[in-house]
């Protein structure tokens, strides 16, 4: 066993929270998904002007640079509202709320394109024929759509999944203590960076793997009765 | 003539009237002015050449397509829509669409079995959570239909793992689960090989043969006039025929209808 020097504990916290953090966002990020995928696909003109401005601006910036404008403006909005209301002295947004929306949002952006991509994958007559017994449309989509539309959008899905879970170290920026924000702790304290990093590096791939696995129960599950080749 | 401001039944469509039924796709116009009645155990089978409207007509009746002008009643139900001028119409209400589509059973070309549901999964999903049936009560109403369809042993299999005839049995049996008041077939043997065929009419004609109300599009030409009980003959958009099926198929007044039967290209 590698000596850790007694900073074990601290990746296994910092550990627990990069998980929490990527569970909270995904969650968030599968619903900002559904409702920007059903934007974009709506008669309306302003909800997919909306849709299409969401992903094009989310899209088109850097994470980093995204999880600073919420943290500080966020921040800055909380403390303006805060001082309004009578409020004296600093508040600030919790950075794991401001990395949680950040990554739903990035996430969300991303699973929109995924989704749309799946809904229009599934044939249309399943719809029509949920609709000619007399389902309503949420509850076509609920049991029609939706379980219909996963063996098309999971692996995407599996794809952002894996990118987010890398992505929960840039809230270390913001003073989060997740893995990588602990790891350069204890790397800083031991003057061992690279075992440490090391240690972080496993600790990531792990999750990746576990992931994986998962992700393939998954779609295998969400393939039933297709039949293959 | 003027237009009736009524909501009357036209005479003889207690089960099922469409009144001026107008469709347009684009600049296209596919109906142009469709009336048709069907009563209580009426057999009302549609005929006509490929893009004459007959599958248009069918699927306006359960509004998967919104007629651009027209009436149409089910079982003496007028459906309430309105006017949105360049949109068409536009159904009033999604309940009302809703309330009535659960009591018309339609059955496709391809099938559209529910692919991620078993057989019985999609016999019972309607009954269950639309109709809001107890478990026990959905699940012996699939038992006795896939028995009378003979499907009883392929119960826990996939749509994808049955051939087509067995599928479209299914499907038939999936619609009789909502004990609809109406039948709809569009082109229900089409997409099958021809050996297929004649295990699916025969179900078709044993539902018939209990009285139930059924419009059929088909291009099945000799087992349409056998069951049924009225036939219409489109032709561009049109009513060209109309009548007992003896007149129908056997002596048509109309010159187009007399060739379409005449050349045999269904």
């Amino acid at each position: 066993m590698i000596e850790l020097h007694g900073y074990g504990p601290l990746l296994v916290d910092g550990a627990w929270l990069t998980l929490r953090v990527a569970l909270a966002s995904v969650a968030l990020g599968l619903v900002f998904g559904l409702v920007g995928a059903t934007a974009k696909l709506s008669n309306f003109i302003l909800l997919r002007g909306a849709a299409t401005a969401y992903t094009a601006i989310v899209r088109g910036l850097p994470e980093l640079l995204l999880l600073l404008i919420v943290f500080y403006g966020g921040s800055l909005l909380v403390q303006n509202i805060w001082h309004g209301l009578g409020g004296e002295s600093y508040v600030e947004i919790k950075p794991f709320i401001a990395g949680t929306f950040t990554l739903a949002f990035v996430f969300g952006a991303y699973a929109t394109e995924v989704f749309r991509g799946a809904i229009l994958a599934v044939p249309k007559g399943q719809v029509e024929a949920a609709y000619a017994v007399g389902m309503g449309r949420l509850q076509m989509f609920r049991r029609v759509m939706l379980p219909q539309m996963w063996r098309f959008a999971l692996p995407g899905l599996g794809n952002l999944w894996l990118v987010l879970l890398k992505d929960t170290s840039l809230i270390s920026v913001v003073n989060l203590n997740e893995l990588m924000y602990n790891t350069r702790a204890a790397a800083g304290k031991t003057h061992e960076p690279f075992k440490f990093f090391l240690a972080a590096a496993v600790i990531y791939l792990l999750f990746t793997i576990v992931s994986m696995v998962v992700l393939q129960y998954s779609e295998r599950r969400a393939r039933r009765g297709v039949r293959m080749g | 003539m003027t237009e009736s401001v009524t909501d009357q039944v036209p005479d003889g469509g207690n089960a099922l009237a469409v009144e001026d039924l107008h469709k347009s796709f684009g600049p296209l116009e596919v109906l142009k002015g469709v009336s048709a009645t069907a009563g209580e155990g009426d057999v009302l089978s549609i005929i006509g050449a490929s893009g004459s409207g007959k599958s248009t007509m069918l699927r306006c009746v359960n509004l998967l397509e919104t007629p651009s002008a027209g009436r149409i009643w089910v079982g003496g139900e007028l459906i309430r829509m309105k006017n949105k001028g360049r949109k068409g119409l536009v159904p009033e209400s999604a309940r009302q669409v809703d309330r009535i589509r659960s009591t018309i059973g339609m059955v496709f070309q391809s099938f559209n079995l529910w692919t991620h549901m078993t057989v019985m999964q999609n016999l019972t999903e309607a009954p269950l959570h639309v109709l809001k049936l107890p478990k026990a009560e959905a699940y012996e109403r699939a038992e006795a239909l896939l028995e009378r369809v003979g499907l009883t042993d392929k119960r826990e299999h996939y749509p994808a793992h049955l051939s087509g005839g067995q599928q479209q049995r299914a499907a038939i049996a999936r619609a009789l689960a909502m004990e609809p008041q109406l039948m709809l077939f569009d082109e229900p043997t089409s997409a099958l090989d021809p050996e297929l065929v004649g295990e699916v009419l025969k179900v078709i004609r044993d539902i018939a043969e209990e009285g139930r109300t059924m419009i059929i599009v088909t291009h099945e030409m000799a087992f349409a006039r056998e069951v049924s009980s009225k036939a219409i003959f489109l032709h561009d958009g049109r009513v060209e025929e109309e009548g007992p099926p003896s007149q129908v198929f056997g002596a048509p007044r109309s010159e187009r209808c007399r060739q379409f039967l005449a050349a045999g290209e269904f």
